[in-house]
């Protein structure tokens, strides 16, 4: 087994979720199963592959552009408002769980 | 004239033509999603006043004499994970359950200025994490054409609302076969473009390197006309290539008399139920005698896209939805006290099992000590993959296979099982990963009167080549 309950702990801290003890364990038993299946990687051989992280610096680009010229046609003007006009501030405001018409307003994130 | 029954071409001409009228298709649709959605349950959230008004717009250019765009008048479904302004999105979730986005996404402005009427938005697996549409925090969908099985997922919404008559055509997105193998399962085509085709502003992010927009149609022919008119470099996202755009519905009806087809045996293996591999052969054979070539391919690292998949998919999902913290939008946990405890408690709330499940999965593939072991190794398997597709094209100008092992499975039948359920995507991930178009059409049946879907994948930007053998195949079967 791969994955601990103490690990399943841990990932939790990490990606701020609390989980039941009644979620943990079935977390336990659905990582151990999922990663059991994902160990058939290491069937391969991959000291010398690149690894690739996305696919469109492969595909429809000018090839005979270098690096980030390739994509210079995504770049734009360094401007306030250039593509769009920004949100108005009660627009912004308006899916907010909790804001006092100027800011979100959240618990106190200081304990003293 | 059926009014639920129409193509776009059918839809746009008998409203140009004023045999009928936007107003009334739009009243029709609406009326049949009335009378079929309670069981099937492909709508999240209807806005009859958004679509009302555009069959105004559309009607009143019909009573002019003007011409109308290319969807004018043409009722369609959008997953509810593409942004509209105004209209609740919630892509599935109990967190953005009272959600209401400020803007518009690029590709359902774009089918609105091509005079699209939004009925409404439509059910999906939450944050498009699912292959059967079980994971929707709202309700499950029902497929159509068997109330006790899915409709797939994670557009399956989208596939049950366009099977059922309910919208002409629909808009999904697809990430590791969120498009085609709902398709498959209801009968319906569904095209995902190649990686960068298609804008994803404004579509809530599951995982970045692998999401896609595409649309789900009854025919060919509309999946061509909505690719043409949702492509093309959007200013707006980044990612989205700038290249020109073919004119689909010009390239379809070209011969497809000497195109090579491949055929990969690593698709054809352990698995597959012997309905479907008869289905597809026999579609294989279909191809052949309209005079394609028919040539073996190999794909040999298809076993490990899976794996490669669950590891970069839940990775970005990780990190794309850590923005749910109960500040800015999405719900926040009652009576709490800390802003950790917010956090926590208000993620717990509004997520379910299977987004924690992924959320663990991909926050673990990253973490210290892990991060080469899983998240990198199946970054270069990524690489391999590609390298498969790569050799396999120079011979070959698109490859068939089939969309899904199975026909549509019945609710509750996987739904305790992960691995399971992610093996129905076994098919699928792979054109995700390599950023390759492909498209599911309907090849038949089961005997117990299931469609069967089959997958046809091209090249990158060639989404004309694979929409053309799907056009001969249709029309010859």
């Amino acid at each position: 087994m791969k994955v601990t309950e103490k690990d399943v702990a841990y990932v939790a801290d990490l990606a701020n979720l609390e989980l039941s003890a009644q979620e943990r364990a079935g977390m336990v038993r659905d990582l151990n199963s999922i990663l059991d299946y994902i160990e058939r990687l290491s069937e391969l051989d991959t000291s010398n592959v690149e690894p690739m992280a996305q696919v469109s610096d492969r595909y429809g680009v000018d090839e005979s552009k270098q690096g980030s010229e390739r994509f210079a046609y995504a770049s734009r003007e360094d401007v306030v408002e250039g593509l769009r006009k920004s949100l108005p501030q009660d627009v912004a405001l308006a899916n907010a769980p909790d804001a006092d018409g100027t800011f979100f307003r959240v618990p106190k994130v200081i304990e003293r | 004239m059926q009014l639920t029954q129409l193509t776009i071409d059918a839809a746009r001409s008998a409203v140009q033509e004023r045999k009928t009228t936007a107003l009334a298709l739009a009243e029709a649709h609406y009326a049949r999603i009335q009378d079929e959605d309670e069981q099937i349950g492909a709508f999240l959230t209807l806005c009859k006043e958004r679509a009302l008004e555009q069959a105004d717009r559309i009607d009143r250019m019909a009573a002019e004499g003007k011409p109308l765009p290319p969807l004018g008048g043409v009722p369609v479904g959008i997953k509810d994970v593409m942004s509209t302004r105004g209209v609740r999105t919630t892509a599935g979730s109990k967190i953005l359950g009272h959600y209401i986005p400020p803007y518009d996404c690029t590709a359902v402005a774009r089918m609105e200025a091509a005079g699209a009427m939004v009925l409404g938005k439509t059910n999906c697996d939450e944050f498009a994490m699912g292959s059967s549409n079980e994971n929707s925090a709202f309700r499950p969908v029902h497929n159509p054409r068997d109330l006790s099985r899915v409709p797939g997922g994670s557009s399956g919404g989208s596939a049950a609302a366009v099977a059922a008559d309910m919208a002409v055509v629909a808009l999904g997105s697809d990430t590791g076969g969120s498009i085609r193998q709902p398709a498959s399962f209801c009968g319906v085509v569904g095209l995902m473009p190649t990686y960068g085709r298609v804008s994803r502003y404004g579509l809530i992010a599951f995982a970045s390197s692998l999401d896609h927009i595409g649309p789900l149609t009854k025919t060919v022919k509309d999946a061509a006309i909505v690719l043409r008119t949702i492509a093309g470099r959007d200013p707006m996202d980044a990612t989205s290539a700038d290249l020109p755009v073919p004119d689909y519905v010009a390239e379809i009806v070209k011969p497809v008399r000497g195109l090579r087809l491949g055929v990969a045996k690593e698709y054809f293996g352990e698995g597959l139920d012997g309905e479907v591999r008869h289905a597809v052969e026999s579609a294989i054979d279909r191809l052949k005698s309209l005079g394609c070539e028919i040539l073996q391919v190999s794909l040999p690292h298809t076993p490990y896209a899976i794996p490669a998949y669950y590891l970069i998919a839940t990775a970005e999902a990780s990190s794309n939805l850590a923005r749910y913290d109960g500040v800015r939008y999405g719900s926040r946990a009652a009576g709490v006290k800390t802003l950790s405890e917010m956090y926590r408690r208000s993620r717990d709330e509004g997520f379910g099992a299977e987004v924690k499940r992924r959320i663990m999965l991909g926050t673990y593939a990253l973490s210290a000590g892990y991060y080469v072991a899983y998240y990198l190794k199946a970054q270069k398997v990524r690489t391999l993959l590609t390298r498969d597709f790569e050799e396999a094209f120079r011979k070959v100008d698109a490859i068939v296979t089939p969309t899904s092992p199975t026909a549509a499975f019945r609710l509750g039948e996987k739904s305790n099982d992960p691995l399971a359920m992610y093996l129905a995507d076994i098919y699928t991930v792979t054109a995700d990963l390599t950023g390759i178009p492909g498209i599911s059409i309907p090849c038949g049946e089961t005997k117990e009167k299931l469609p069967i879907g089959l997958q046809i994948l091209g090249k990158h930007f060639d989404e004309a080549t694979i929409l053309r053998v799907a056009h001969a195949y249709e029309e010859a079967a």
